[in-house]
């Protein structure tokens, strides 16, 4: 397939089926990303840090991102309106009447189904994650490197979750964190 | 009117030029810039507006904006708002992108994001956390985590089409429920 039709048809389906705000997109944009070629996993998770420390959304981010990468910048164009387009037209509908769209049995059904769903199908992408920090491409597993991830990751739940530290800030301290145990030879890139 | 729509473009551009961490960081920003200072909305509005942002597809940001710009000025004031959004992240995006994969081929980079890598873990687990916290839970909920957690783990299952079975179940099991209630 042509490759701004796909880009512009795969983000418009990522932002069709995305509910909820945060990393509900994490998900389909992975398989998506994923199935595509357009970025490998470890990328992805690369870029998630620039959008924490960038302005805007994530959805936004990545699709702009991804549709530069693979198609310059109409490539841009067309993910990012794809992946805005099905939010726009949705909520121009829906604001007409939205007290009704508030209060709709059916609405509050559905959503009673797709909340639980985001959450379980994060926690499998967040699982995903997981594998590609922990185990290298070649997948041995290493002691050092190992330590070195665990250690990190206990320091940032402990600034995020506890003392509530920004986010840019975690992703800055992890970064010296990285360089300093890079050329201590902990590493082994 | 005219007015209307260019100070919704501006101001939404300047929220989306300034605030970090996606939607829902931008929502107390939007209260401020659209209540506090304009007067275009009221209180209660945001609120509404975020509970319909939950429940349409697509970025809380996004469909925020959306819904701001309609009830304000109108389809050419939604196009606006929406537009004024975007824009900041695509051009910072568009202009770093070129030096990004450049960037990240330098030895001192690839150490860094090894570091970072291990923090972004963190930052979805705790995203992931306070979504479980403001979920309603009951039986038929942990049944679904637990459902669509496994099935793609293990299958690598189209995600597409756990959200939709999803959907579905919860609609037939609200049904189930209501009528339920009605009968007894």
């Amino acid at each position: 397939m042509n490759i701004l039709p796909d880009l512009f048809l795969t983000f418009f389906k990522i932002g069709l089926f995305t509910f909820g705000g945060g990393y509900a997109m994490l998900p389909m944009i992975c398989q998506e990303v994923l199935a595509h070629g357009w970025m490998s996993l470890e990328d992805l998770i690369n870029f998630i840090a620039v959008s924490e420390s960038t302005p805007g959304p994530f959805a936004i981010n990545v699709s702009t991102y991804i549709g530069t990468e693979t198609a310059g910048f109409f490539g841009a164009v067309a993910a990012t309106s794809g992946v805005v387009l099905p939010s726009f037209i949705v909520i121009l509908i829906v604001a007409q009447g939205y007290e009704k769209f508030r209060d709709s049995k059916i609405v509050q059904g559905v959503m009673s189904g797709l909340r639980p769903a985001v959450i379980g199908l994060i926690a499998a992408a967040l699982f995903s994650v997981a594998k590609t920090v922990f185990i290298p491409h070649n997948g041995e597993i290493q002691v050092l490197p190992t330590l070195f991830s665990l250690a990190v990751v206990g320091i940032a739940a402990f600034l995020r979750l506890k003392k509530k530290v920004h986010p840019i800030l975690v992703i800055l301290l992890s970064a010296l964190l990285g360089i300093a145990a890079g050329y201590a030879g902990i590493l082994n890139i | 009117m005219e007015n209307r729509v260019l100070e919704l473009f501006t101001t939404f551009f300047k929220i989306g030029a300034f605030t970090f961490g996606g939607g829902y960081a931008m929502i107390p920003i939007i209260k401020e810039e659209v209540v506090t200072k304009r007067h275009w909305m009221e209180d209660s509005d945001i609120l509404d507006i975020v509970a319909i942002a939950e429940s349409t597809p697509g970025p809380i940001a996004i469909n925020t904006a959306t819904f701001v710009g309609k009830k304000t000025a109108g389809t050419l004031g939604a196009a606006a708002a929406t537009f004024g959004t975007v824009l900041p992240s695509f051009i910072i995006i568009f202009a770093i992108s070129s030096v990004l994969r450049q960037f990240e081929e330098l030895t001192a980079v690839k150490y860094a994001f090894a570091g970072i890598r291990a923090a972004v873990l963190v930052l979805i687990f705790q995203g992931l956390l306070s979504m479980y916290r403001a979920c309603p839970k009951g039986k038929m909920e942990y049944l679904l985590m637990a459902l669509s957690f496994l099935i793609t783990v293990i299958f690598d299952f189209n995600v597409l089409v756990i959200i939709v079975s999803c959907a579905l179940i919860g609609l037939i099991v609200s049904r189930w429920r209501n009528d339920h209630e009605h009968t007894s």
